[in-house]
């Protein structure tokens, strides 16, 4: 008997999304292959990377990023500028995280100003997050599409709770580019697609976000439901489930005890930074095996590991 | 794959006598290839024609045992390509590699890490099942190397193409069946021979999938079915797709012959680039190692890779849960507080592991929340405010207590209106977000 290749072929391909604008303009998606099965047909893009920072100095961030950023974590604008010469990541994730009701409560306009002076700094194409709050999230996401006009901004992200005030502000009104939020579930996430495109917001503007967890803590419903989700795309050609995947993974990655117990916590583990570069770089490859087309990162050494990772397996 | 009912009809006399129950061989045979009923009901089916329709009816990939007593592992025997579509059964062991040109004070430190990373995760033992010694030139410090680390107990794997010295090294550990990775187009026949004569698992080794193709062929005309594929390692893109095509060509494809687990060795791949084999390592946890082989193993690497492990080789049909009661720590008195949590398995068990390490007494409430982690079984309404106040009645906890503290979870600070009115008589306090934070906690608590 004589080896017969199996090769898949599919219908279906996951549509191209492009933030950014001029050189530095970046494309996600594309493939009508598995992740990484790049020798079955059209690769479509590399998997890429972003880098996150935050609008206020972070406090919630392990020591050692002190180290690595210092003073420049005070002033957001500073921040990009540094992280795009000196890490040069695919895009800059910008989260306002200041904008929390909870906490500093900054208005909608300041987030604005401040996403101005962000993105004057920087030529890489910007992913805007906010605070976790529906509400207040839609007005943040409003002034900035709004100030960043013609920036072809990624706003991270619209959910149920404010598709519509987030679709047809960053979506129509601004057009820029939309996340779409679910939790761990194909059915959620061909909701808010429908949802967003119901409105009115074109597919090729929106990237889905489909729920995350770090390695340990329920990856196994994150993996299983990209599969199901990209097996749908490709094999049953759905058209609703057709846009490719952003994770951010570093809020996850981050927030485990394996990443941010000290050591004196966990003397047998070793470096608390060491172990979160791990952390995230693992949950970053599984995430990128299942179908990620971008995820978001935060430690530099994380984002180089990743970049040799994806030049060399992408082949 | 499996066998038609009209495949399975020819394999019978096809006399038509009844003493099956059936009334005709056909009916018989359809009911068989249905899975309904045995085909030793019919007593006379030939031998030959059993062991036809067993071969068929297999599972499309070999199921092998590596290494002996405690260190026994099963590997391979997957029926599937996505967790979705059915338990993923064998989990991919760690294999960390040593060589006879590594000095001393490297292999040492090596070792102290191999006994070092070793604890428990969800009721599970963690830690590296197998060491790979590879022949890099010096045959007597070879053969000491192999007897050194044969002696922590684990898989030995022997990377060696050099018939002779694997000889030798295969004398110190015949019996507890090694795993033997030197096979290639040279060498084939003879190394078939050595394992074969000394009960280890045969790995074949080949750039491409044809050539593997051909090497298993050649072992299996040599009547040799202990096997495991070693997909090179010529560069990341083109060892990931060699190892998915194997896989696919004996699940998808159902061709058997590709149909055994694989070795991977990351470390090669990723140069002593230790992130990297992070990076690799998780890959082929969800794309199809089988023997992921490291440069070393600490915590660092260790925790994300097992704990990704372990959440991909669970069975999507069972949720891990534990017993809603109340659990008891470090002798709980009347005035010891109650920390409240959920029934999923890995909540249960970071939250107890915290509660042990603040060495504080206190009673832990679980109620029942479905199975599910503290903001998924809040959100899906099966941790509320009813069900957790049911739950300390019933419970009887009440009747422990002359101080009623009752801990929440700290992202279900917004149960706590809700508690304060269905349980009154007790202080409801809400608890930090993370687990971590409970020994501090508990011990500024009063
Ligand atoms: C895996 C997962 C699922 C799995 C369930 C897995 C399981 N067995 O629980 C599935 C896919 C089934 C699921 C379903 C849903 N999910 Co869900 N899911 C997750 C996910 C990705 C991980 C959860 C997890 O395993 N965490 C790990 C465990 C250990 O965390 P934990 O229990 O909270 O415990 C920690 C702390 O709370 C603390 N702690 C625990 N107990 C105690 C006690 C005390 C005293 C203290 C001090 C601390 C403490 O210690 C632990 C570690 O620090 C999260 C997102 C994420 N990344 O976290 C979403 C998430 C929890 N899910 C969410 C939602 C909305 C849902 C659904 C309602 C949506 C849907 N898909 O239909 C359903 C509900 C279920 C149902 N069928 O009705 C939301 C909840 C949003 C919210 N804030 O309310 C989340 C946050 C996702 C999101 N971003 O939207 N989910
Ligand atoms: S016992 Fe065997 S031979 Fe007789 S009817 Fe049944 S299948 Fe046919």
């Amino acid at each position: 008997m004589a080896y017969k290749k199996v090769s898949k072929k599919y219908n279906g391909k996951i549509s191209e999304v492009v933030i950014g604008t001029g050189d530095k303009a970046t494309a996600i998606g594309g493939r009508n292959v598995l992740p990484l099965h790049t020798f079955d047909g059209e690769a479509g893009q590399a998997p890429k990377l972003g880098l996150e920072i935050v609008d206020i100095a972070p406090t919630d961030w392990i020591d050692a990023f002190n180290g690595i950023y210092g003073d420049v974590c005070n002033d957001a604008a500073a921040w990009a500028k540094l992280v795009e010469e000196k890490y040069a990541p695919d895009f800059i994730y910008l989260r306002f995280e200041g904008a929390d009701p909870a906490g500093q409560n900054k208005s909608a306009e300041e987030c604005a100003e401040l996403a101005k002076k962000v993105a004057q700094n920087i030529t890489l194409p910007l992913v805007v997050g906010g605070c976790n709050n529906a509400e207040k999230d839609a007005e943040v996401f409003k002034a900035v599409s709004e100030a960043l006009e013609g920036k072809n901004i990624l706003v991270l992200s619209a959910k149920e709770e404010n598709y519509k005030a987030v679709g047809a502000a960053s979506g129509l009104a601004y057009k820029q580019k939309v996340g779409a939020e679910s939790a761990v579930d194909i059915n959620l996430a061909k909701q808010i697609n429908i949802l967003l495109t119901q409105l009115g917001v074109n597919k090729n503007d929106i990237v889905m976000n489909v729920g995350s967890a770090a390695v340990g803590y329920g990856f196994e419903y994150v993996t299983s439901t990209m599969d199901r989700i990209i097996l749908a795309a490709l094999g049953q050609n759905d058209e609703t489930l057709q846009m490719p995947i952003i994770t951010p993974v570093a809020q996850d990655a981050w927030s485990v005890k394996e990443s941010i117990a000290s050591e004196a916590d966990a003397p047998a583990w070793g470096p608390t930074e060491d172990r979160g570069i791990h952390m995230e770089i693992s949950t970053a490859s599984a995430c990128i095996a299942s179908g990620s087309d971008a995820v978001i990162l935060r430690h530099p050494k994380s984002l180089e590991t990743m970049k040799t990772f994806v030049q060399g397996i992408i082949g | 794959m499996a066998l038609s009912g009209i495949e399975i009809f020819k394999l019978t006399p096809r006399t038509n006598c009844k003493e099956c129950g059936f009334p005709t061989c056909m009916a018989f045979s359809m009911k068989v290839a249905s899975g309904a009923v045995e085909i030793g009901k019919c007593p006379h089916i030939s031998d030959e024609a059993k062991e036809k329709l067993s071969e068929a009816t297999a599972p499309p990939m070999k199921t092998i045992t590596v290494g002996t007593g405690d260190a026994e592992r099963k590997l391979g025997g997957e029926t599937v390509l996505f967790r979705h579509e059915k338990t993923l059964v064998s989990r991919p062991l760690v294999a960390v590699q040593f060589a006879d040109s590594m000095s001393d004070d490297i292999i040492d430190a090596k070792i102290a890490n191999v006994q070092k990373v070793d604890y428990e995760r969800i009721g599970e033992q963690m830690n590296a099942e197998s060491v790979s010694v590879k022949f890099d030139g010096d045959k007597d410090k070879y053969i000491k190397l192999v007897e050194k680390v044969a002696a922590l107990n684990k898989v030995v794997v022997l990377v060696c193409d050099d018939v002779a010295v694997a000889t030798e090294a295969l004398a110190l550990v015949k019996g507890a069946k090694p795993v033997l990775v030197g096979a290639n187009k040279d060498n084939i026949n003879e190394m078939v021979a050595l394992a074969k004569d000394n009960g280890a698992v045969l790995g074949l080794c080949a750039d491409t999938v044809e050539e593997m193709y051909s090497l298993v062929e050649t072992a299996q005309a040599a009547d040799y079915k202990e096997l495991i594929l070693n997909p090179g390692t010529a560069s990341m893109a083109k060892t990931l797709e060699n190892t998915i095509e194997i896989r696919r060509t004996a699940i998808t494809g159902g061709d058997r012959v590709l149909g055994y687990p694989s070795i991977v060795f990351v470390n090669d791949l990723a140069g002593g680039d230790p992130y990297l084999e992070t990076a690799l390592a998780a890959t082929y946890v969800l794309k199809y190692g089988s023997i992921i082989v490291l440069s070393d193993i600490t915590y660092a690497q260790a925790l994300p890779f097992f704990g990704l492990r372990q959440n991909i080789f669970t069975d999507p049909q069972k949720p891990m849960r534990v017993e809603p009661k109340v659990y008891e720590f470090a002798n709980p008195k009347e005035d010891s507080p109650v920390l409240l949590t959920v029934d999923f398995a890995l909540t249960y068990f970071v939250v107890s592991g915290e509660i042990e390490r603040a060495k504080a007494p206190a009673y832990l409430l679980i109620p029942d929340a479905g199975g599910y982690s503290v903001l998924t079984s809040w959100a899906a309404g099966k941790f509320g405010a009813s069900v957790i106040a049911n739950m300390v009645k019933e419970s009887g906890i009440e009747q422990k207590l002359t101080v009623k503290k009752l801990v929440l979870p700290g992202k279900v600070a917004v149960l706590k209106g809700d508690l304060q009115e269905e349980l009154p008589g007790w202080e409801i306090i809400v608890g930090p977000e993370e687990a971590m934070q409970i020994p501090k906690f508990l011990n500024e608590f009063k």
